[in-house]
């Protein structure tokens, strides 16, 4: 009495819990409100099925408990009950899995005119690079990486010259533009996520993975990493900032291109740039 | 050898005609039947030492896991506390510091998974289990099966090294991911990596040791009238689990050969070109994800390796204590090998936001989604054992209730991040976290319990203490879904899991500072509360009531032995002959609720067996 008691009180209060969390996901702030229509969708036919399930359990303790004089039923098999649950499992699944990949279909589909960005991650920070007024985004080798060109601006190719480099600072967005983050790592395994735009994908040295949103609400976000990257991973985190047409383009004229940088950096202290570099990321920490 | 061959065909043929017709076993019950190949020759030992430590008896070698793997299953503990007291109250009791704490992490990871799940379900119970339920005098390879054991043993013991070299061991979590594994932004990347990688490669060696002798103890060792489908679904979680472990080790090792050739000779098998701190390594070419692959071909498998004896073992419990035959048992054995072949389809789902090619997404999602059909079947099946039975709630049937329920919460959570656009929020958070955890730390380990405190009257011969156990039981159960069923919100709010510290995020809401401390004081709690486990275990080994002979009445062979506990050998002068399969409770027409597997049909007349 008291373990059907028990059991039947675990399973009302998860749904008790459920319904009265504090702890919920952040508002979103991407055009990816559709992954959060799947979880609640998988939450409504996982939930119903643990429910059933654990209720059914908890019936047959409080039903059938030991009595010596009694004898339980004696039926190895029922084909037809048995059939029955397979089907209704298989319709569960197929109701779960149908728009699932639909959504997972957007998501790999990036739409034409989106706006490409590159984020390249490092131990234990993050730099930006956008393209400049030829709207072409230069080659990049990872050999070329050195104080001066902290992302490897390969110097042959004309479409390089004049991105825009952002090693320090936060990156700016514009409201309802969709982009295409091209995501790259110097080092390890990163990963750039912001739990506002739901998206997410690691990123690795030796080859360039993307995603893409259209981020729809104005404000600044945190960015984290969220793939394992060493003792600083917890501490790498950046910003992005998503503003209106008139705030984004103030931002974006003042920031150098590489071209600018790398003349500035020659009046500089050859080390300047590589020290600044690293003290952005004890700074984290 | 070549002139033993014909004889062993022949014998074997025979045994599968005398199967093939149960029936007209009634006419003949006490008529012995002539072994047609030879006694297996044991060697009997004349030594404490070849009593307890080198030792070739199937069921010490089970104890010596089964010790083994819960002592270093301690350390895991701890660790855990320790990683828990960090999240929750950084600071307060003591300073650990990101490389300490990312090394709890890992060897936390690790040891719960390799060196206590997997040691103890298939090393543990499978050597006791597996020579007394199919009725065989011990494994067919006794000598191989005791070496399988000391490799485990030194695999551990260098496992247990790494805490010692200089840099500590490796915190690189338990997946090992290069680059960072071995390079320097990662604690433990010089000795702590290397003598890791060392072990895992000793614990698959020895395994496979062990692994051949199940497989092979179990398809040709079985006694008379033991069909394959007369096995308790014990043997066939175990047996299909060894199988998945055979085929899924060998891709871990050779990950293990090729990271350690990565460090110390610098190859670049999952090595690109990088920069690091400002400096070009000397790698160039190789491909993180290729270790990726490598790691979740083995580590899928892996989570069946430890979910399938699991299975087995509760489909076991549950029918015993409800004194009831396991509902569809036909459908719950090839559950288990549809599960297990589908295991080795579903690797990828690990790495849907990996960059691998977003297509795979589309093939995996779909083929881990179906995984849930069988899967759900074995529940359903459970819980229908329990329709119309006669349910005696003790220990082992408690914790078969508590593994039912979290196991379906674990589960369904699982529907979750199979489905690959919904893992893309969800993958790297608490949710995870909270997802292994449920599905195959909690389920699997209430199983444990739950065989422990069925199987230990017939290792020792007395019960462990009743109402130690249920303060053991409650805390266990209610505790740690007071742990992980609120932390999968914290993965909602979109708390990255491996943060040594969150400070101040800005879209995480300060209370979830306070349900972080509620979990570590539940964890804390839950962790005590398996001293008095441990307590009562060892203090019933004397203290214990006395259990006597078959005390759960139950149907399987290993509760049929001459003594108890079983001797070397196990079975008295002859091996027992089975007549019917291990679920006959309560059938009706029969005296007693139960008919053990090897009582002839010509003794329980009356009963109107449905199936044998």
């Amino acid at each position: 009495m008291i373990v059907a008691i028990v059991f039947f009180l675990v399973l009302i209060g998860s749904v008790v819990f459920h319904v009265l969390t504090p702890w919920w996901w952040t508002p979103v702030a991407s055009n990816w409100g559709s992954i959060d229509d799947t979880i609640i969708l998988t939450f409504w036919i996982t939930g119903f099925v643990f429910m059933a399930v654990g209720l059914f359990m908890v019936y047959c303790v409080w039903k059938f408990k030991y009595q010596k004089n009694r004898r339980s039923e004696y039926k190895p098999e029922d084909k037809k009950l048995e059939f029955r649950l397979i089907v209704i499992t298989t319709l569960g699944i197929v109701a779960l899995l149908a728009p699932g990949l639909l959504v997972w279909n957007k998501y790999v589909t990036v739409p034409k005119d989106a706006f490409q960005i590159e984020v390249m991650a490092y131990q234990w920070g993050w730099a930006y690079r956008l393209p400049g007024k030829d709207g072409e985004l230069g080659k990049v080798d990872i050999k070329n990486i050195n104080d001066e060109n902290p992302l490897g601006i390969s110097s042959k190719d004309k479409n390089g010259i004049d991105d825009i480099i952002i090693t320090d600072g936060p990156l700016h967005l514009l409201k309802n533009k969709p982009v295409k983050l091209l995501l790259r790592s110097t080092d390890v395994l990163h990963n750039f996520y912001v739990p506002q735009f739901r998206a997410k994908m690691d990123m690795l040295p030796g080859s360039v993975t993307y995603y893409w949103f259209v981020p729809t609400k104005v404000g600044t976000f945190e960015v984290l990493c969220a793939e394992f990257c060493g003792i600083g991973h917890y501490a790498m985190r950046g910003e992005v900032i998503v503003n209106e047409k008139k705030n984004y383009n103030e931002w974006l004229n003042k920031q150098k291109s590489y071209k600018q940088s790398v003349l500035k950096s020659f009046h500089k202290h050859k080390d300047h740039k590589h020290k600044d570099h690293k003290h952005k990321g004890e700074k984290n920490v | 050898m070549s002139d033993d061959f014909p004889e062993r065909e022949f014998g074997i043929k025979t045994k599968s005609s005398e199967v093939s017709d149960g029936e007209y076993a009634s006419s003949r019950e006490e008529e012995h039947i002539e072994s047609q190949i030879p006694e297996q020759d044991l060697y009997h030992p004349k030594s404490f030492i070849t009593k307890w430590i080198f030792c070739q008896d199937a069921k010490v070698i089970g104890i010596q896991y089964s010790i083994t793997a819960i002592s270093i299953g301690l350390v895991a503990l701890v660790l855990s506390w320790l990683m828990r007291l960090q999240l929750a109250f950084p600071d307060v009791f003591f300073s650990m510091g990101p490389a300490a704490y990312y090394q709890f992490v890992t060897m936390h990871g690790m040891i719960m998974v390799v060196y206590l799940l997997t040691a103890l379900f298939l090393g543990g119970f499978g050597n006791f289990l597996i020579p007394l339920m199919v009725g065989s005098r011990d494994m067919v390879f006794p000598y191989v099966n005791m070496i399988s054991f000391w490799m485990y043993f030194i695999a551990v013991l260098v496992l247990v090294a790494s805490f010692f070299v200089p840099g500590g061991p490796t915190g690189a979590g338990w997946t090992l991911y290069p680059p960072q594994a071995i390079t320097s932004g990662t604690p433990g990347s010089e000795g702590g990596i290397i003598l890791m990688l060392m072990s895992l490669s000793l614990f698959v060696i020895g395994f496979t040791m062990g692994g051949l002798n199940y497989i092979i103890t179990i398809l040709q060792a079985r006694t008379r009238g033991m069909t394959l489908m007369r096995m308790p679904l014990t043997i066939w979680g175990i047996f299909t689990a060894t199988i998945l472990a055979m085929l899924a080790f060998p891709a871990l090792i050779v990950s293990c050969i090729m990271m350690t050739l990565d460090s110390l000779l610098g190859t670049s098998f999952f090595m690109p070109a990088m920069v690091q701190m400002g400096e070009h390594l000397k790698y160039g070419g190789g491909s993180p994800i290729l270790f990726q692959h490598l790691f979740w071909f083995f580590g899928h498998p892996e989570v069946y390796i430890v979910a399938l004896p699991a299975f087995g073992i509760v489909s076991d419990l549950i029918s015993v204590h409800a004194r009831k035959n396991i509902f569809g048992y036909r459908m719950m054995v090839w559950a288990i090998v549809i599960i297990g072949a589908l295991s080795f389809f579903v690797w990828a789902h690990h790495m849907y936001v990996s960059g691998m090619n977003p297509w795979f997404g589309f093939f995996f999602a779909t083929t881990t989604l179906i995984i849930a059909v069988p899967t759900a079947i074995k529940v359903y099946n459970w819980v229908l054992t329990l329709w119309r039975g006669n349910i005696r709630l003790n220990l082992p049937m408690l914790f078969a209730l508590a593994f039912i329920i979290t196991f379906v919460n674990g589960g369904i959570t699982g529907l979750f991040l199979g489905n690959v656009i919904v893992d893309v929020p969800l993958s790297d958070t608490y949710f995870v976290v909270a997802h292994f955890h449920m599905v195959m730390g909690i389920a699997p380990i209430l199983v444990i319990f739950g065989a422990i405190y069925h199987w230990y009257p017939l290792v020792t011969g007395k019960f462990l203490n009743e109402p130690m156990g249920k303060f053991h039981f409650w805390v266990t159960f209610l505790g740690s879904y007071a742990i992980y069923f609120p932390m999968h919100y914290l993965g909602f709010i979109g708390v990255p899991r491996r943060y040594y510290e969150m400070y101040n995020s800005p879209y995480i809401p300060t209370s979830a500072e306070g349900l972080n401390q509620f979990i570590t004081i539940a964890a804390l709690v839950v962790g005590f509360a398996q001293l008095v486990f441990l307590y009562n275990i060892i203090s019933s080994i004397k203290l214990g009531k006395v259990a006597g002979k078959n005390p759960w009445q139950a149907c399987s062979l290993e509760w049929q032995t001459e003594h108890v506990p079983p001797q070397h050998g196990n079975f008295g002068k002859n091996l027992p002959v089975v007549y019917r399969w291990a679920y006959d409770y309560s059938v009706p027409g029969a005296k007693e609720d139960y008919i053990p597997q090897n009582v002839p049909p010509s003794e329980v007349l009356g009963a109107k067996v449905e199936k044998t």
